[in-house]
């Protein structure tokens, strides 16, 4: 029972929120056979009643698909990731602004903030390729 | 659905002291029910009822279309809190007992049970420590086929790792379409299984639903609201 719920919101939404991050970041792949219910329940320790309700949310919404036989798979429609990908990073974005002008800093400390945070990793690259 | 279980209106009485007061609860086909409470709450005695160990009690109990008893018996598949085990017996031996006992007792899948549970089936069961008589009494009941699982307590006792290992077994076994009703006081590394939770109090429900509504409605997770209901 590997993984981690948070306390205060549904287990299935927040398994539907896993699932759209990894299709987002590429960990589920377009078309990938998504593992099958009874062991995916056992891997995250949660009752196959949660799990089905949080598969045909996704379903619902497109994003998995399934074969009647052979299983349930990701879309293969390439966009949907791309689509998930930038709500996320929009979301990602706004916490981190909101949390920083909650502490006072105005928008030009974030920017400020923001560049100076990055730089490290820019030099670091200039280092690695002279 | 039909439920698989019905309690209407129990009560039972120990002399002067109330165990249960006017317990009524459902369960439904295919749904993992938590029976949460600390110690002394009546989860036992209640568990005893359905099992038709104790008959001496008011309400109404339906285990399928039978009350308490033989019939009910044989939809029922329960892990007592506390070990009956023939002790002279060899583990391999225990096996072939108890599938003379139950028409629907999987010798294989027991002895399958056994082996990743690492319990030694040459070793007879009074030379087992304390946990793998546990896992012994478990493999017993989880390869049953009945409609209705009853595991009174299967995780106390045991440390965390072997909790995990003990609720992967019960999960990978249960039978399809089957509902099982735990009880347990440790609800932290578990409550993700649970369809359904009932927080026994004093012999009274204190609080019943399902879990995710629960957990949606008070913003908190079963564990947390355990610990309110049940400060002290």
């Amino acid at each position: 029972m590997s993984y981690q719920f948070q306390n205060d919101s549904p287990i299935y939404a927040q398994i539907v929120d896993r699932f759209k991050r990894d299709i987002a970041r590429g960990a589920l792949l377009p078309g990938e056979r998504v593992t099958p219910v009874r062991e995916l329940a056992l891997t995250l320790g949660v009752s196959l009643n949660t799990l089905q309700r949080a598969l045909t949310d996704l379903e619902r919404e497109g994003l998995l698909y399934t074969e009647r036989t052979a299983g349930r798979f990701v879309t293969t429609d390439r966009s949907q990731a791309d689509i998930l990908r930038r709500a996320l990073s929009e979301r990602t974005a706004q916490t981190y602004v909101e949390a920083l002008r909650d502490m006072n800093f105005t928008d030009g400390d974030i920017l400020a903030l923001t560049q100076r945070t990055l730089e490290p990793h820019t030099n670091k690259k200039e280092e690695d390729t002279p | 659905m039909n439920p698989i279980l019905q309690v209407r209106q129990v009560n039972k009485r120990y002399g002067k002291v109330a165990a249960l007061s006017g317990v009524s609860f459902d369960v439904a086909p295919g749904r993992i029910v938590g029976l949460l409470g600390p110690n002394g709450s009546g989860k036992t005695t209640l568990i005893k009822i359905i099992c038709g160990l104790t008959s001496d009690y008011e309400g109404v109990v339906v285990i399928g279309d039978n009350p308490p008893g033989l019939a009910a018996k044989r939809e029922i598949a329960y892990l007592p809190d506390r070990e009956s085990l023939p002790d002279w017996l060899k583990v391999k031996d225990v096996l072939r007992y108890f599938a003379d006992f139950y028409d629907d007792f999987d010798i294989a899948r027991a002895a399958e049970m056994l082996v990743s549970l690492k319990v030694d089936a040459e070793k007879r069961v009074k030379a087992l420590s304390k946990g793998m008589k546990e896992k012994l009494q478990l493999a017993l009941v989880m390869c049953r086929r009945p409609k209705l699982y009853i595991l009174d307590e299967p995780i106390a006792g045991v440390d965390p790792a072997a909790r995990d290992l003990i609720m992967r077994t019960i999960l990978q076994n249960f039978h399809e379409g089957a509902s099982i009703l735990l009880s347990t006081h440790i609800i932290s590394d578990v409550e993700a299984l649970f369809d359904d939770v009932i927080f026994l109090k004093d012999g009274e429900i204190a609080l019943a639903g399902p879990a995710e509504d629960i957990r949606a409605r008070e913003g908190k997770s079963i564990d947390q609201l355990f610990r309110e209901v049940f400060a002290c």
